[in-house]
Parts: structure tokens; sequence; C-alpha cells
């Protein structure tokens, strides 16, 4: 009933009934042709370009980087990051193949959880899916080896990235999305929930100042992996 | 919400003399303004992606029937439910529906302004469920039983002192001896209270910045990451938007995240940006088992058609307010409804009617600032013209003559004196700022002039514009 109020009270006001065939055509050809707009410049650069203005835009909004040569030096990395800040060793960590297959046993002392983050996580492992150079941001599309809470419960969030999976634009991240995301229940490719993650959070609601950590991540670490030969400079 | 915009004059004087917003008020300006300015230049296309901001609105408009049927039929697909309301009394019925076939005792919230236009909190707290405001801003506001003062920066009026304050008397579990040293311990006791709120809820509210119709998805952006909380944790997510809000696609969405942040707080791109699509997937090990959207149009779809279209392409962003001198001088609270500042003035007459928000359209000096920042060019200062246009013709004609205030409606009824008494005022501002363009300071007013200098009249006013311009053949 409403929808039909609300539906007749728009054509009113544009002053025509419902649109036409050949009209609706169109704009269901704009709808699949998902057309690109203006995209700035500043990620049309070449590779190890990009991967540098990913890590200064990250910097920028007070997350940090650190590179590594492959998977398997990522438990040292991690467990210098958490030694150097006195942080716990034990983590809840995304039920990820690529995160499984890392070789964990080096450094026994990482206690490692796989599955969703409980309240109580103070150090949480994300899987990064992509990351868009443009202005340092994670996409992190939910799925059963992704979970959401996993980025937004602990107070220190990891995410492990390959080099190869940061782009330029936004618009290169959805069509990575389009492009590989299972087919959902209904036939659609977004899946429940897609965070485009930048920096931690924060907030300047107290007399306009900027205070990091507000109900999400105080800190945000990305383990940069290095599988793009073209991204190093 | 209850507005008191028709009592916008008492409002004005008494926020002139509070000491406190005016400090809050003076310290915040610069920064505002500043952060935009600097996000802006660093990004050579701004410029460009405005038009292009403004011709993708001008389209969704254009085809707004079609987008939104195109929009639910794909939240269905996915496992959602949308609820079309035409009235703020539907939707208040629709989420009380939810919550309370959902059981709910506890509804976390994330910032929403179109939750303030439907005064759920009231409406909830009535049928025996708690809401909770989780926005830090908000959070504090709803302890203080005050109302927002600015869209997104919701209790920039209030100092350390008040937080103190409202969570000493509110916390009362925690020890009375307790420090407040810095900013950082207010922040970690309201993380603290409400980590237990999130965990406890049984549905989440958020608001909604747009709707992707391709993809039947709600988008929220936000700093904090308690939308995210609230959407996340609690067992049923109900989305909150209004018509306006839908965007044909994800490269749509592109375009406008680029001009949201930079113009509202001048990052390249808020923390977090998220897109929420149907329930929970079978496999996954998180989220709501329950997705619904309540639409609502309360008022909206009267603007179609009108001259007031345009001012339905707006996403929200308060560059508006934080460069307008009019706000910066009397706060946020002064407008008396939901939305103040330049937007507010231009909406609030559309949405509660002009007879209450008749005064909200002369609070410009029509210096030209928002509309030279807004995103999406919505020509404020025309909008709000229009408005005094339609006010002016209400009062002329005799069955128009509704209450309001007595010395406004005397001179609007007396056309002549009108004119001539705006016309006195302005030509004596003109000359009090003869040769510099702005008014420093004014004998009558020195509150107002304090926290701001006048953009000088150029010794004209509307009327006397109006006139010349039709007899310049140019109207
Ligand atoms: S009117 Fe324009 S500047 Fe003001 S809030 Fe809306 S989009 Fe932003």
């Amino acid at each position: 009933m409403s929808k039909e109020n609300i539906l007749n009270a728009i054509r009113r006001g544009l002053k025509r009934g419902p649109l036409p065939d050949d009209q609706a055509m169109g704009l269901r050809a704009r709808l699949a042709g998902h057309p690109r707009h203006l995209i700035p410049a500043r990620s049309r650069v070449s590779r190890p370009e990009q991967i540098a203005l990913f890590i200064r835009n990250i910097e920028k909004e007070f997350g940090s980087v650190a590179r590594v040569a492959d998977f398997a030096a990522i438990p040292d990395a991690v467990a210098a990051y958490l030694a150097a800040r006195n942080l716990p060793t034990d983590f809840a960590i995304a039920p990820h193949p690529e995160l499984a297959d890392i070789p964990w046993d080096t450094r026994p002392l990482l206690q490692r959880r796989p599955g969703r983050a409980q309240p109580s996580d103070l150090v949480s492992l994300q899987h990064g899916y992509a990351a868009i150079a443009e202005t340092g941001t994670l996409m992190l599309p939910a799925a059963p080896e992704r979970p959401t809470t996993l980025n937004l419960l602990s107070d220190t969030f990891l995410v492990v990235l390959r080099a190869s999976r940061v782009v330029g634009a936004y618009e290169e991240a959805w069509d990575l999305l389009r492009a590989e995301s299972p087919t959902q229940p209904g036939g659609g490719f977004m899946p429940r929930n897609v965070m485009l993650v930048t920096g931690p959070s924060r907030s300047a609601d107290i007399e306009s100042t900027l205070e990091l950590g507000a109900h999400g991540p105080r800190r945000l670490h990305v383990l940069l992996v290095d599988d793009d030969p073209a991204a190093l400079g | 919400m209850l507005a008191t915009s028709p009592a916008f004059k008492q409002n004005v004087k008494g926020a002139l003399a509070d000491a406190s917003l005016q400090k809050a008020l003076a310290f915040t300006r610069p920064s505002f303004a500043g952060k935009r300015t600097a996000a802006v230049a660093a990004l050579p296309e701004f410029e460009q992606l405005r038009d292009v901001g403004r011709d993708i609105k001008n389209h969704v408009l254009a085809n707004l029937d079609f987008y939104l049927e195109t929009w639910s039929a794909n939240v269905e697909k996915s496992g959602g439910i949308v609820h079309w309301c035409s009235t703020a009394d539907d939707a208040r019925a629709a989420v009380l529906a939810i919550c309370q076939k959902a059981g709910a005792k506890t509804v976390t919230k994330g910032k929403s302004m179109i939750s303030e236009e439907l005064a759920i909190n009231d409406h909830l707290e009535k049928h025996g469920i708690e809401p909770v405001e989780t926005d830090l801003g908000e959070y504090i506001l709803q302890l203080r039983k005050e109302p927002p003062s600015h869209i997104i920066a919701p209790a920039f009026h209030l100092n350390r002192e008040d937080w103190e304050e409202s969570f000493r008397a509110s916390h009362t579990d925690l020890p009375e001896d307790r420090v407040f040293g810095e900013r950082r311990d207010i922040l970690t006791e309201a993380r603290k209270k409400l980590r237990e709120k999130f965990l406890a809820a049984d549905v989440g509210i958020t608001g909604a910045n747009f709707l992707i119709a391709e993809t039947g998805s709600s988008v929220i952006v936000t700093n904090e990451g308690n939308g995210d909380l609230t959407q996340t944790l609690p067992r049923v997510h109900i989305v909150l938007a209004s018509i306006e809000k839908v965007i044909p696609t994800l490269e749509d969405a592109c375009t406008f995240l680029r001009l949201l942040a930079r113009s509202a707080t001048g990052q390249d791109m808020s923390v977090y940006t998220t897109f929420s699509t149907g329930a929970r997937r079978p496999a996954d090990l998180d989220g709501p088992e329950e997705y619904h959207v309540v639409l609502i149009d309360n008022g909206r779809t009267g603007m179609i058609g009108t001259e007031f279209q345009e001012m339905l392409r707006c996403i929200r962003c308060a560059a508006c307010m934080n460069h307008c001198p009019v706000y910066f001088t009397v706060g946020g609270h002064s407008y008396g409804w939901v939305y103040p500042g330049p937007m507010g003035s231009v909406l609030t007459p559309a949405l509660i009617g002009v007879d209450k928000a008749g005064h909200l359209p002369n609070a410009s000096t029509f210096c030209g600032k928002c509309e030279s920042v807004c995103p999406v060019k919505i020509p404020l200062p025309k909008l709000m013209r229009h408005w005094r246009e339609r006010e002016f013709e209400r009062h002329l004609a005799p069955q128009g003559m509704r209450s309001n205030l007595a010395i406004w409606a005397w001179f609007a009824k007396r056309p002549q004196l009108y004119r001539m008494a705006t016309g006195l005022a302005a030509r004596l501002l003109s000359w009090l700022g003869r040769g510099k363009g702005r008014v420093a300071s004014l004998p009558f007013a020195a509150g107002w002039t304090a926290g701001r200098d006048l953009p000088t009249p150029e010794g004209e006013t509307f009327f006397a514009r109006y006139a010349r311009a039709q007899r310049e053949g140019k109207l």
C-alpha cells in the first residue's frame, strides 16, 4: 500500500506515469554496464608507485605497514610487532586457507584461534582481500573464511595482504569482487557485508579533537606480502 | 523530534548569550573549514567530481521510482525485507513491530539523522524497549537528553567538563573517585560502557548514506566503528533510509565516496565504509540473521517536481553548515529541528511546514559560501530565497494569515513597512562596513558579530533587488 503511495507520489511529482519500456530498458542497460565515472589520476601510476602510494596513505591515516618477502616471513613479522608493543601473543585469526598455510610453527609462542572474534580478543588477524592505493583502503568482504567481527572487536587489528592485490582505484577493487565473488543466495555477487577500511577507528566527538580507537581497533597494521615482482621498485 | 523552529529568534538570543557554546563554535570553525580546504586541494579532480555527483543525483531523481523498485527487488532477492513507509508514523510502527517480533529489550543505534526525524528513541522507550545511541557524540547527547547540534559532529558544542559531569551522573556503578585526566579517559569509559550494550542488544538500527539499486545494498560511512558493531553483533539489523538515498551502481557510489569524506571531515575517506546486503549467509560465522530496511518518504515526495527538488541531492556532508557564518554564530540548536545550517533552512520548511520553519530561510547572509562548497552543487541561497518568496506571498494573501511570531507577522502584513525596515537595516550595515566589505562589529548585536564578520549587504534588500530585476526584465 505504502509502496504504491510512494511510487505514485514520485510519479505525480515527475508528471508522468510508470517509466515507458524503452526508457526502463535504457536504465537497465546502465545498471548492467555499471559505467565508471571520472577516476582521479593520482592512482594511475606505475606498480611500485602504486604500492608506495598505498603505504603512504595508510600511514597518513595512522595505520602502519610491514613489507615481508613471502608468507613464510609472516610469523616473525607478527611476533616482532606484538613484542615491540607488549601485546599478547594469542589472537583470533581468519580461517582462510592462505593464512592456515603459513608456517606458524616457526614461532610456537604465537597462539592462534581460527574463527570469528570474541569480545575479549585484544588482537585479531584478518585476511586482506584487496586494497585501494588511492586512499590506503582495505577491502574486506565477509565470507565464512573472513568473518566481519575480526575487523571490529579487537584493539589491535592485523591484516595480511598480498601486494598483487593492491589496485589503484575503488572501481578496480569492485571489478575484482564482481569477477571473483561466489554467487550468493538470490543470484547476486555481493557478500553479506563488504567493509572498506581506511585506518584505525577514531572519533573527534570530544572537543573536536581526534582520538584513536573509539569503538573499533586502535591500531591497524598491514603485513604486505611482496608476491608481485612488478611492484618491487 | 519536536520542533522549536518557530521560536528561532528566541533560540538565537539564548545561543548568543551562551558563553560555552560561543567558545566551542569559535574553536571549531577554523578547523572544519581548513580540513576540507586541504583535502580538496589535494585532489585536482574535485571540482569535476562535483559536477559528476550532481548529474548522478539528478539522473536518479528523474527516475526515482524505477531505481527504488529495482533496489527493493534486489534487497528481497538477497534475503532482506523492505518496509515502505509514507509517514514518520508508519516508520515508527514498522520499527517497533520488528523489535517486538524479535523480543527486543535493548536496541543499539548507529548515528542516523532520519532516526532523529522519527524521534524513534522516544517511541521505543514508550514501549518498554531501551534504545542506546552508540556514536560517541550521540551517546552523550542521549545521556543529557539533548538534540544534536550538527549533522556529523553532533556534540561538538559540549566541552570536556560536560562529558565528565554526564558520565559521573550516569555511570554510577563506577568508582566515584576515578579521574578524567584527559580526553582518552572519557573515550575509554565510553568504549567500555558501550561494549556491554553492543553485546546485549537484540536489534541494531543504523541509517544509510546510500542505497545501491544494482545490488540491493545499504551503505554506512563512519569513523568510530560503532555503526558496524551495531549492525554486526545483534540478531536483527534494521536500516532506516529515506527514499532519496538510492543510487544506481557501485561505480556511482565511488564518485560519492570521493566527495563525501573530503567535504565532511576533510578525510580522503572515512575509516569505515560498509556495504550491507541481506542477512547472514548459511556458512557465515557472524552477522545478523535478519536484515530489514525501513524506507521512508516523510514529506520528500512532496518536493519532487517543485523548485526544492534539488535539495534531494543532499548527501548530508555538513560542508554547508561548516562554512556558514550564521551557523557559527547561532549554533545548531537555534534552528530548532533535526537539520541545522543552510541545508536545514531549506529542508526543514519542506518537511515540517513553512508555517513552523519560515524563519529559517531568513537566517542567511546570502554570502554564497554554502553553495560554493556543496559537493552536489545544491543552490542553497536560491532555495532559501524561494522559501522567502513563498512565505511572503502567503502573508500577502488574506486567507494566508496563519499564526506566527507577532512582530514578524505584523511587518509581513505591511510590505511597505517591512521593506522600509529591512532596507534601513541593510543600509546601516552597508554603511558600517563601507570600504571593507565586512562588518566587524555591530553596536546592537555584539554577540552576533563577535563570532564572525558579517558580509556587508550591498545596500539593497532582497525585495529591492527582486523589484529591480523585475524592472530589468530578468525575472
Ligand atoms: S546541502 Fe550540500 S553541503 Fe549541505 S549537507 Fe547537503 S550535500 Fe552537504
